[in-house]
């Protein structure tokens, strides 16, 4: 389904790759929802490392999917030797730790693992995240769906969220970590557009959590700072818009909570957004949200039916999939909204 | 014939000589009355004119004396070259000419050390002429259209928290503030500099207040104007308008008895404080006001007798910046209920990033803003010695600064505001965009101002007598027959104008880059020729 979201909206991709972040799984990994999966593309060298290195730690792997490919050979896919996609069990005495114990562990693997498998360029780790799945790869869209089977449909890989793109950032080199969208701690962003505040929002990242790491795309700067204001800060999700997008002085002036804005906007200013974008985030508790740029200068559009709403960037991807909607109920935010779909598909949106 | 020594001082040794064409003189006496610097004179002649008075040519020879215009042969007396001579002669009979054989510079020492007024005549090419706006938006990062977008051009006055220890606190979806935070005010990132009242003429000074008001109310520019050491007029104190001031107190204190005392009678809080460390473009050299400039006005402002007043190179009594921090910040601030950012100026340094590191890591959070000034700053007086060659260049230390924020992760917390040399060039648009994008936060501008007023010297050495109290605009001097050449309105409506076009330039180079906000920190958007400058600021080396 998200691949043929994704397929008529062709020129918006350029065959540099294809990326999907998949949460709440169903399929082969409905049974471990609460055990952390972790995604990779390595050699046969990295998965020992990994194995050695998992091992060291005390993780119990519980389950493991390794894709049957197809290696037809006139697929354009810059194909990496393994993928896996393993669950583990957290080592013994995390099982009685807290929650943020839980995922400061999660997050410290996966850093640890990603800088030994790049020492050798030995592969790529994506995410380690309960019931969160990551697959990326270089290549045309079409043919590494071919390659993963994923056209089959036969229920082996399913998800109640799924955040996918089919291209790279434009500004870097090719490599498999840019594909969007981006994934840490539970949340997941892709965008569409610039970051033209991509070198200040990055030095200023850099010293706030040791989990912005990487910067191989201008748009990971929206994922940490999602993950800033929400996970680091606790601050409720409208002042993730407020952050990267502040209201001009003027309009502040006129607001009850001016000080308030003014006070963030203060302390964050170098998380500011300041070029074209849209940015399409999943949340942890399953709620996607879809906010623009100050300017609006990049398409979105949120449509639905009864039981699927879906976000994208152009509106021929959402004719793909839902072609019988009522078209007059899309939405197509304007530059101070913000659209929050809950769990139940219920769509808020609000204004800055 | 005169005796002469060979050692006697000739016009040929001075700096200026003036060149003078006694054929299209009518000896109307404008250009002596005009110089202030008593450079030139009337004397006398003996003249051989050749005549013809008849319808056909009838040439005799006659040999009389006349009135003619002379330079004086004298050190204390030599002409500047400020051209108001040339200015004022309905004949264009008379005019300036820079010496290339001057001996000045050996000559002129007889009385210790050489003082002038205005800026280093020593300049290096600029760096920021090397830099050039090189990241335009194209495709896919659209620039913007200057004339159409709103653009957001503000700067912070004031400290700033980390996020994590703003006071808010979550109250169903919204954020609420449980304290008080320190001051912060928005204001525009150009700054009128600390020229203060004494130094410049009441009416050039005046122009500049002015301005400011007219910017803030007529044009909704919130320009900022910074006093300068040694107080201001009561009026001012007592008025509305001191809310687009901010007040200096400099090593001398001059002035700060009366605004103390005036504290009671405030309509409105000052913009800001402002504590000056070191001098800019003169730094340990300390300031300077010489007696000629104390006129009984500025006595009464500065409650001082008349005489040459200096400020100490530094704050007597402080020893460090901790202490500093404590007893100027604290007593400053708490002087003024913590309503009003109190910021420092120093003297960009080779030591200026271990203060702004030292102020980044202050306890009480107490110091709203880092302001420093470079080499190219400057219009008082000082000695030759230290206004050539003593200073720092500004840029690469505004960029050691910020990048030492940077390495903390604290970028912003303490505004940076840079000024030397801004508008050097004429176009202090261009010098302040590159200056944000480089990690300032605003900029100070303070001898374009004066240009604006009608300034006549330059960094070549022209006029630069600011410590005379001869200045012939009518800016630098408390004489009350020079200062009435300055028009207050005409000068203020010049200072007006360029800031308007200054607002335009600066969103004509916001728009390329794509920002409708200030691009602090942006240092992508910048390329230059050079590569040593590349290496240096860590931008991106183009030729
Ligand atoms: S140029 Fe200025 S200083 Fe020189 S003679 Fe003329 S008026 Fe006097
Ligand atoms: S014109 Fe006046 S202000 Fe300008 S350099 Fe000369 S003395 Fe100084």
């Amino acid at each position: 389904m998200a691949l043929n979201l994704m397929l008529p909206q062709q020129e918006g991709h350029d065959n540099s790759g294809f990326a999907m972040v998949m949460q709440d799984l169903e399929g082969v990994f409905s049974h471990y929802k609460d055990k952390p999966l972790l995604s990779l593309a390595c050699t046969p060298e990295g998965v020992q490392l990994v194995n050695d290195y998992m091992e060291e730690r005390a993780f119990v792997q519980v389950a493991q999917w390794v894709p049957e490919v197809d290696k037809r050979p006139d697929l354009k896919i810059n194909a990496m030797p393994r993928y896996v996609f393993r669950n583990y069990d957290y080592p013994e005495e995390y099982r009685t730790r807290s929650q943020k114990e839980r995922e400061d562990l999660l997050l410290d693997t996966r850093l640890e693992l990603r800088a030994l498998l790049a020492e050798k360029q030995n592969g790529f780790v994506y995410s380690f995240w309960p019931d969160v799945l990551t697959l990326k790869e270089i290549g045309d869209p079409a043919d590494i769906a071919v390659y993963f089977r994923l056209w089959n449909n036969d229920g082996r890989l399913t998800a109640r969220n799924i955040v996918t793109q089919c291209r790279q950032n434009t500004n870097y080199a090719i490599v498999r970590y840019a594909a969007h969208p981006f994934f840490l701690q539970g949340y997941t962003v892709c965008a569409n557009g610039e970051n033209t505040f991509f070198t200040k929002n990055k030095e200023f990242q850099k010293s706030l959590h040791r989990g912005y790491v990487g910067f191989e795309s201008d748009s990971q700067n929206f994922l940490y700072t999602l993950h800033y204001v929400l996970h680091e800060l606790r601050w409720p999700i409208k002042y993730y818009k407020h952050v990267i997008t502040p209201l001009p002085f003027v309009e502040v002036e006129k607001r009850a909570d001016r000080k308030v804005l003014n006070l963030i906007r203060e302390s964050l200013a170098h998380l500011e957004i300041n070029g074209p974008n849209t940015i399409i985030g999943l949340l942890p508790d399953g709620k996607m949200i879809t906010c623009c740029d100050s300017k609006k200068l990049r398409p979105v559009v949120v449509g639905g039916t009864s039981d699927m709403v879906a976000i994208a960037s152009e509106v021929c991807g959402l004719n793909a999939i839902m072609p019988d909607r009522d078209l007059s109920k899309d939405i197509y935010p304007n530059e101070r909204e913000m659209v929050v779909i809950d769990n139940d598909l219920a769509v808020q949106r609000w204004n800055q | 014939m005169e005796s002469v020594r060979t050692q006697d001082v000739s016009v040929n040794d001075l700096r200026w000589k003036i060149e003078y064409r006694p054929d299209l003189c009518t000896m109307c006496g404008s250009c002596v009355a005009a110089c202030t610097f008593n450079a030139i004179d009337v004397g006398m002649m003996r003249r051989s004119i050749t005549l013809s008075r008849k319808a056909f040519p009838d040439p005799t020879q006659e040999h009389s004396a006349r009135p003619v215009i002379m330079q004086k042969p004298s050190i204390p007396s030599a002409c500047v070259g400020c051209g108001m001579c040339e200015k004022i002669c309905p004949n264009a009979a008379i005019k300036p000419v820079r010496n290339q054989d001057t001996r000045f510079s050996v000559l002129a020492r007889q009385h210790g050390p050489v003082k002038r007024g205005g800026r280093t005549n020593l300049n290096p090419p600029r760096t920021l002429d090397s830099i050039f706006v090189g990241r335009i938006s194209q495709m896919t990062d659209p620039a913007l259209d200057s004339e159409r977008h709103t653009f957001d051009i503000r700067s912070p006055l004031g400290r700033v928290m980390l996020a994590k220890e703003l006071p808010l606190r979550v109250d169903g979806d919204s954020l609420v503030l449980t304290e008080s935070t320190p001051p912060v005010h928005w204001i525009y990132p150009a700054i009128f500099s600390d020229m203060s009242i004494g130094a410049l003429s009441t009416r050039a000074w005046e122009a500049i207040a002015l301005a400011a008001a007219y910017l803030n109310e007529k044009c909704g520019m919130p320009v900022r104007m910074c006093s300068g050491e040694g107080g201001m007029p009561i009026k001012l104190l007592e008025s509305d308008q001191l809310k687009y001031m901010i007040l200096q107190i400099a090593s001398g204190h001059f002035g700060w008895n009366r605004i103390i005392k005036a504290m009671p009678r405030m309509k409105t809080d000052p913009a800001g404080v402002l504590i000056k460390i070191g001098q800019g473009a003169k730094p340990g050299d300390g300031g300077l006001l010489p007696a000629a400039k104390v006129a009984p006005h500025i006595q009464a402002i500065r409650g001082v007798p008349k005489a040459t007043l200096h400020s100490p190179p530094n704050h007597q009594g402080l020893y460090s910046i901790e202490e500093s921090v404590q007893k100027m910040h604290l007593s400053l601030n708490a002087a003024f209920g913590f309503r009003v950012p109190v910021a420092i100026k120093c003297a960009a340094s080779a030591t200026s990033v271990s203060v702004y590191n030292n102020l980044l890591r202050d306890p009480y959070k107490i110091c709203g803003g880092f302001f420093m000034d470079g080499i190219q700053g400057g219009t008082g007086a000082a000695n030759e010695v230290s206004l050539e060659h003593t200073g720092h260049p500004i840029v690469s230390k505004l960029r050691d600064c910020y990048m030492a924020a940077v390495a903390h992760g604290l970028q912003g917390q303490i505004p940076l505001w840079v000024g030397g040399g801004i508008g050097l060039t004429g176009n202090a648009a261009a010098d302040a965009f590159k200056m944000i994008c480089l990690g300032a936060n605003g900029v100070i501008i303070g001898k374009i101002l004066i240009q604006l007023l009608g300034c006549v010297g330059n960094e070549h050495g022209r006029c630069n007598a600011c410590n005379t109290g001869k200045c012939p605009t009518g800016i630098c001097t408390q004489d009350p027959r020079l200062v009435k050449r300055l028009d207050v309105d005409r000068g203020a409506q010049n200072i007006v104008d360029y800031m308007l076009a200054f607002d335009s330039e600066l969103r004509k180079l916001l728009a390329p880059v794509g920002n409708s906000s200030l691009p602090v920190g942006r240092s992508d958007a910048l390329v230059t020729t050079d590569k040593a400058v590349a290496d240096k600021l860590d931008i991106q080396y183009a030729c």
